[in-house]
């Protein structure tokens, strides 16, 4: 089920009633058997252009192809290439794991024989077998959304969308689901474009992240190519005597910028980049201050994304919601 | 005592709140007792021709009654659902913590009751009125009548807090309603007890709530039968479910 | 009907009873509530039978008719709950990425209205009968009173169905449902429209489609074979399900807006 042509879409574009642009013009280029990140807080728009992707949500504006096949005038087509877990629990609470597979293979119009082997193997290979036969009610959220990714895998689709697949997980729960898609996209060439809030999912998932504000994408890149572009890391010092912590600071500012650091601590960006650290305890020794700890901070995603949006990640979210689907019910 | 009054006023000033400026609360409760009224006294007057029927204050006041203490009944008992939504968000939690004299929150409660109650009975009064009621109890047959609804307010109350604090979900939703609903619709509801036959009459004629509306439309007319035993009846409904709802704080507070 | 399609329907189907029988404090209500209404009404009523002019002499003859009537409003609140549920959880985007016809959807929903329907009218029925009803129209009659009332039930159905995919909301629908039981009971429910001496009041239940439901049934029960009675009663009930079922049908499809 190698996939030949990913997704590509131009300008789009999604306006909802009152005039408020969801999706501001969006471009994307997600090659085949690529996992694609799309980052970025609550409301920036994530949801809506993976509900733009899978025809669930026609565009205002722009196009945008999904495995060769245009998501307006060929949404069956496009469907039919997809496979796709969206937001939480959009599960039965009242139904058992099994009769959630027998419902999605039968609606894919799949034999009854093959509905049976398939279902098996992709209980199994969740690992939700034993729990097949219990009500989703029951369910953990980490198996809930392991029966999500096993629905979305029914009809061997070429491409995988997820949309927060991780949102509420406990860690464990988050890296066996990690693992499940890594290993899909490496042993079978799915393609799978996925949202994340998380910086840490993007950076270990995604060959490609694309980080999403507002409705617009304001950077795109391998992860550690957006590192590098930001740069420079920052070196954090803790001097061994805190009445020493001014004077550290005035000589650590001969290296950089101050960036935010731990309460007792001082941190800065590095101008000079990685090799500056010797200088900086060279300076730290001749002006006769002990340390109690000095750590380099190599940039993260969310340095990326506060150099590109002026804001933090965190927290990043607690603005107006302009998604298209309502928050999921709790079941 | 002074602290118990300040937690059921607070209790009772935010149920209150919440319920006149929140329509899909208000709303039902006042629109069910209308509702009832005008399918009862407006669909079946011709019930009165049943031979042996002799209400002097016609059927519409005989329905009156019957829907006026309905109200108080199912009042309380909606005021049990606010209870129940408030152990479900969590807020009731809040209450349990805050409050000093515990016990003041049920109190609180129970005038939320009886302030959404006074609204329903004023305008299911009016409606009446503006129907043709004939009313020929003197003030004080009236104003007996308004005690006793009230009575059957604060033990419906009283009833449903039980209820909602031993349980803590809306889902007890139909074990608050549905024992009051029987206990009201296996009572004389659309003739005197006399014209009930069978099953129905044997129930009926053991049913405290047959005192309550054979006494309701006795004073409505003027001729009031049975008031000792309805006021009798009331009172130990209301110490019962006293009890009743105070143990089912206890049990709300060992829930935690 | 093509086979996938007709798999399709099967298969909601099937969804649709199943979730439904597994939620019995939705089910349960929805059996016993209208018999306890019916016996309360008939312990309550009985002597209006003594009413000049009343149509018979058993007021639960005349008052059985209204427990399918009754049913039927369960069907509307399940039928809508269910969807409305699919609509807020995302379920109903998880079917609609699959080839799944949108009217298979429906249709799936209401088969299972269906069956339930079917259980009620059975189950009521035979109450009745246990309880001393015979009705005048004899056995092919008994068939003709569960067939109208899944129709009825059917219909209703059909418009919690609207409703929920109109709305989206679970709680619009539960918060539709005291409507709706005014509307059962400004009829003749209670009292032949004839016996219904406030004047507003009979135009309001002369005009409610609701009366001439229950009345076809009840013709099968009181009178024997009354064609006015049965054509009024069929006529409306697919009436109001065919175009329940159209209205539906148009706001799923802008619900499932795929393209």
């Amino acid at each position: 089920m190698q996939d030949e042509h990913g997704i590509q879409a131009e300008g789009l574009a999604r306006e909802f009633k009152g005039g408020i642009r969801a999706v501001d013009g969006i471009d994307l280029q997600v090659a085949p058997g690529e996992i694609y990140g799309f980052l970025g807080p609550n409301g920036a728009g994530k949801s809506t252009t993976v509900h733009m992707l899978t025809t669930l949500l026609p565009p205002t504006a722009g196009t945008a192809r999904v495995a060769g096949f245009d998501v307006v005038r060929e949404g069956a087509q496009v469907r039919a290439a997809i496979g796709a877990a969206l937001q939480e629990a959009a599960l039965d609470p009242l139904l058992t794991g099994r009769e959630h597979l027998r419902l999605q293979t039968a609606l894919h119009g799949m034999g009854k024989a093959e509905r049976k082997r398939r279902g098996e193997a992709l209980l199994e290979r969740v690992g939700l077998t034993q729990a097949a036969d219990r009500k989703v009610q029951t369910y953990s959220g980490g198996m809930k959304r392991r029966l999500d990714l096993a629905l979305a895998l029914v009809h061997e689709p070429s491409i995988l969308f997820l949309d927060e697949p991780t949102t509420g997980l406990d860690p464990q729960s988050r890296n066996a689901l990690w693992t499940e898609v890594a290993r899909l996209a490496r042993d079978e060439g799915v393609t799978v474009f996925l949202t994340t809030q998380y910086l840490e999912e993007a950076d270990v998932l995604a060959d490609r992240v694309g980080i999403i504000d507002h409705g617009r994408l304001v950077a795109e890149g391998t992860p550690a190519a957006l590192k590098a572009e930001i740069g420079r890391p920052s070196v954090e010092a803790i001097p061994a005597d805190p009445s020493e912590r001014d004077a550290v600071a005035r000589t650590l500012e001969r290296f950089g910028r101050p960036v935010p650091g731990s309460p007792k601590g001082v941190a800065v960006r590095l101008d000079g980049g990685e090799e500056a650290l010797a200088d900086v305890v060279r300076a730290l020794d001749a002006e006769g201050l002990h340390l109690a700890h000095l750590q380099l901070h190599a940039p993260t995603l969310d340095d990326v994304f506060l150099a590109k949006t002026g804001r933090s990640l965190e927290g990043a979210g607690d603005e107006l919601d302009t998604e298209a689907e309502p928050e999921p019910v709790p079941a | 005592m002074r602290s118990f009054v300040f937690v059921a006023l607070a209790v009772a000033w935010r149920g209150v709140h919440n319920a006149f400026t929140n329509p899909a609360i208000l709303l039902p409760s006042l629109l069910f007792p209308l509702f009832f009224f005008t399918a009862f006294a407006g669909g079946l007057s011709r019930v009165s021709d049943v031979p042996g029927f002799d209400y002097p204050a016609g059927y519409t006041a005989f329905q009156f009654v019957f829907v006026f203490l309905q109200s108080a009944a199912f009042g309380g008992v909606f005021t049990g659902f606010a209870i129940a939504r408030d152990f479900e968000s969590g807020f009731a939690r809040r209450l349990l913590l805050a409050a000093p004299r515990r016990t003041g929150i049920v109190a609180g409660y129970a005038l939320v009751a009886l302030v959404r109650w006074a609204a329903t009975a004023s305008v299911v009064t009016v409606v009446a009125l503006l129907a043709g009621m004939d009313v020929l109890g003197d003030p004080a047959e009236l104003a007996a009548l308004v005690v006793l609804g009230l009575l059957v307010n604060v033990a419906a109350v009283l009833w449903a807090a039980g209820v909602a604090m031993r349980f803590r979900t809306l889902q007890a939703g139909p074990l608050m309603q549905v024992p009051v609903f029987l206990t009201l619709f296996l009572a004389p509801v659309y003739v005197p007890l006399a014209l009930l036959d069978g099953w129905i009459h044997a129930i009926a004629t053991v049913n405290p709530a047959t005192f309550l509306l054979e006494a309701g439309r006795g004073l409505v007319a003027g001729e009031p039968v049975e008031v000792a035993a309805a006021f009798a009846v009331a009172f130990a409904a209301v110490a019962l479910f006293t009890v009743w709802a105070l143990r089912g704080l206890k049990s709300a507070e060992s829930a935690g | 009907m093509t086979r996938p399609l007709l798999l399709q329907v099967g298969h909601l189907a099937r969804r649709s009873v199943l979730r439904t029988l597994r939620q019995p404090l939705n089910v349960v209500p929805s059996f016993v509530f209208p018999l306890i209404l019916l016996a309360v009404n008939v312990g309550g009523l009985d002597t209006a039978a003594r009413i000049p002019g009343f149509p018979t002499d058993s007021y639960l003859d005349f008052a059985l008719a209204f427990t399918f009537m009754q049913g039927a409003l369960f069907a509307t609140t399940n039928a809508g709950t269910d969807l409305a549920r699919d609509i807020q959880t995302g379920f109903l985007n998880r079917l609609s990425l699959t080839p799944m016809r949108s009217a298979a959807l429906l249709l799936g929903q209401l088969a299972g209205v269906v069956v339930l329907a079917l259980i009620q009218a059975t189950l009521y029925l035979t109450v009745g009968l246990l309880a001393g009803v015979r009705p005048e129209s004899g056995v092919v009659g008994v068939f003709l009173i569960v067939f109208l009332g899944v129709l009825i039930a059917l219909a209703f159905g059909a418009i919690g169905a609207f409703l929920a995919l109109r709305t989206g909301s679970g709680e619009a629908i539960q918060a539709l449902f005291p409507l709706f039981f005014v509307f059962l009971f400004m009829s003749s429910m209670n009292l032949p429209r004839n016996l219904i001496e406030i004047e507003w009041f009979r135009t309001v239940a002369t005009i409610n489609p609701v009366s001439y439901l229950i009345e076809g049934i009840r013709s099968l029960i009181i009178t024997g074979w009354d064609a006015q009675a049965l054509a009024l009663g069929f006529g409306l009930a697919v009436g109001i399900g065919a175009v329940a079922v159209a209205a539906a049908s148009v706001a799923l499809r802008g619900r499932l807006a795929r393209s």
